[in-house]
């Protein structure tokens, strides 16, 4: 089974990366373009069948790893 | 007093870390790899600057998972004293060993100059060789030394005198929050700062500024 997870900064916590990126739009001639923050995605192949044990692992790779909770949210989202 | 310095692949300051911590205790210190689970019998731990595994996924987050950090962890839990400096400070935040988190600087930019630290806590065992309030020279060198905690950490560390070095005035390279450079931990052995002390430990250096560190820590007459 195939599973995406996204991580993305709290609210609150600044974002100076999502700044640069949201002014370099505005460079551009993209207009209207209100806050933009910068995040990660991961694409995970398992090899687990039983969907809520994977959607299990899965956060728990994030609550170890691929996320730190003190500034990042994560969210699964199985194939 | 006996030290250990942590080596990762890819940390690039370890041989100063060595350089310094033998020429201040006259003894070179024992040297542990990613893998080693056991860490020998020291007094003072120390986690190296760089960018171990090269800043993947977050800067050291993949070193804080490695098997000699759950050793370090142990240690630090018997009360050997721990310091990250750079690229440590980041593992130990990762690694759960000090709060809050490390994040990209504000400007966006590499920082690679010198500064100013004011001692805010000169009651550790890092800076009891410092006066409270003074000011010392530091180089720091980093991308990601931003520190942030969330309102209630902020407040704990704060109040409880858990953040000892502060960018004094006008001096934040990075954007960090409250201009903290560096913090210890609730039980006062595990250190980490952004700043490197290392490099200020002699006149070839320009200064001494940060010897008084490690003679702290060591328990070495100045």
């Amino acid at each position: 089974m195939k599973a995406r997870i996204t991580v993305t900064l709290k609210n609150g916590v600044l974002d100076p990366q999502g700044k640069a990126i949201e002014h370099a739009l505005s460079g551009l001639g993209f207009d209207g373009v209100g806050q933009v923050r910068q995040g990660k995605v991961f694409d995970v192949e398992l090899a687990e069948t039983d969907t809520a044990k994977a959607e299990a692992d899965l956060k728990a790779m994030c609550d170890k790893l691929l996320a730190n909770t003190v500034i990042e949210n994560y969210a699964v989202e199985i194939a | 007093m006996k030290s250990a310095v942590v080596l990762l692949p890819g940390l690039n300051r370890d041989r100063d870390m060595i350089a310094a911590l033998t020429k201040i205790s006259g003894k070179a210190p024992a040297t542990v790899w990613q893998t080693d689970t056991e860490i020998p019998d020291v007094d003072l731990i120390a986690i190296p600057g760089g960018f171990s595994f090269g800043d993947y996924l977050r800067c050291g987050a993949i070193a804080a998972r490695m098997p000699v950090m759950r050793a370090v962890a142990e240690k630090a839990a018997k009360g050997v004293m721990v310091i990250g400096v750079c690229n440590g400070f980041q593992i130990l935040v990762e690694a759960g060993l000090l709060p809050g988190a490390l994040m990209r600087n504000s400007s966006l930019k590499f920082v690679c100059r010198q500064v100013k630290l004011k001692i805010d806590n000169a009651n550790t065992m890092f800076t009891r060789r410092y006066q409270p309030g003074q000011i010392i020279r530091s180089p720091v060198a980093h991308h990601d030394g931003n520190y942030f905690a969330d309102a209630e950490t902020l407040a704990r560390i704060e109040g409880e005198g858990q953040v000892v070095f502060r960018y004094a005035e006008g001096t934040n390279p990075n954007g960090s929050i409250n201009d903290i450079a560096g913090i210890i931990n609730d039980k006062g052995n595990v250190l980490g700062l952004m700043p490197h002390p290392e490099n200020l430990i002699e006149a070839a250096h320009g200064g001494s500024d940060g010897r008084a560190l490690f003679e702290g820590a060591l328990g070495i007459a100045a």
